[in-house]
């Protein structure tokens, strides 16, 4: 049971992963995508006459149940899997988030930034709360995020998708090099 | 395929498609949860390993994202070649991505938004699912960022 709790070298798991494409194809004729269960969310919920959010969610439910479940295994893993060690980083990459101010290397997130009284700092704000609306925003706009282009439509050969990857890592590396070092310090 | 009974009878015993995979769809929810827990377990999830893997300290999120591709593109590959058929007899398609401006405008702003959030729009649900309930909060912003592109959708390139 022991290499069940220890974290799963990327071997095992890009794997596991890359193997969602054929299931959920095989499955239903269904193409891998996590971003849209945000628009049939923002469907359901709000939709408030935009032409964007007016389709039938109902139609793409299995999305929203299959996220439902990535939430759930998050709760399995959390709760039974759970690595009693604390997270081996990367030696240059804690130094230099030390520097920074991060301070809290216990868990999968720093708990110093990610915490409810953080949401009031400056620093905790623009990482939750402006950074997720980057997330929601960039992904709809790109057609797709990690799973949708990167995975999806690169096991698909699709040049697009190639664009919008290479355009997810250039701006995580323009803000890891040239944000975070301003932004962690606020 | 329409038969000639059926052709007679339509309103007898013909079952809507969309009934017959809204019965499967906990079938969903299964490989949801099982790539939840390898989302947790893997750590890709973690803020720590995709700091990591934008300043290039670590391979981890590569060989995750690499494997993941190349596994994906293999199954597509042999889909394709052996013109398999989904399990409710659908022929597999699958939808071209075709290019526009977002994919490029979209994508940066996305980045910027993974190395703050240290999440894909998948990995925040499984953190939610771990334990971390601050991120009920960048879910829902997300939910806003999304919400917001429709709104302005109209005036974007």
């Amino acid at each position: 049971m022991e290499w069940l709790t220890r974290p799963w070298p990327w071997y095992v798991a890009g794997p596991l992963i890359g193997l969602t494409v054929p299931a959920l194809l095989l499955l239903g004729n269904k193409t891998f995508g996590i971003s849209s269960s945000l628009r049939h969310l923002c469907a359901a919920c709000l939709p408030a006459g935009i032409p964007f959010f007016q389709y039938d969610w109902k139609k793409e439910s299995w999305n929203l149940v299959f996220v439902a479940g990535v939430l759930v295994g998050g709760i399995i893993a959390g709760l039974f899997l759970k690595n009693p060690a604390p997270m081996v980083i990367a030696s240059a990459t804690k130094e230099s988030l030390q520097a920074l101010n991060v301070h809290d290397f216990q868990g999968l997130i720093p708990g110093d930034v990610f915490n409810w009284s953080a949401l009031l700092t400056v620093r905790g704000f623009i990482l939750i709360v402006v950074g997720g609306f980057l997330v929601g925003f960039g992904t709809r706009w790109a057609g797709g995020c990690t799973s949708g282009h990167a995975i999806m439509g690169l096991s698909n050969l699709q040049w697009p998708s190639l664009v919008a990857t290479i355009c997810f890592m250039v701006g995580g590396f323009v803000m890891t090099w040239f944000g975070l070092p301003y932004l962690l310090k606020l | 395929m329409v038969t000639k009974m059926e052709e007679f009878t339509p309103q007898l015993k013909t079952r809507h498609p969309d009934e017959v995979s809204l019965r499967s769809l906990w079938a969903y929810g299964v490989i949801g949860i099982l790539f939840g827990i390898v989302f947790v377990k893997a750590e890709i999830v973690s803020w720590f390993r995709i700091q990591e893997m934008f300043r290039l300290d670590s391979f981890h999120m590569y060989g995750v994202i690499g494997s993941a591709v190349l596994t994906g593109m293999i199954s597509v590959f042999l889909i394709k070649r052996y013109n398999a058929k989904a399990l409710t007899g659908e022929k597999i398609v699958i939808p071209a991505k075709v290019f526009q401006p977002g994919q490029i405008y979209g994508g940066l702003l996305f980045g910027f938004g993974w190395a703050l959030t240290g999440a894909c729009p998948g990995p925040l649900f499984a953190q939610i699912g771990s334990g971390y309930s601050v991120v009920i909060i960048t879910l829902l912003s997300a939910l806003a960022g999304t919400w917001t592109y429709g709104a302005l959708r109209q005036y974007l390139p």
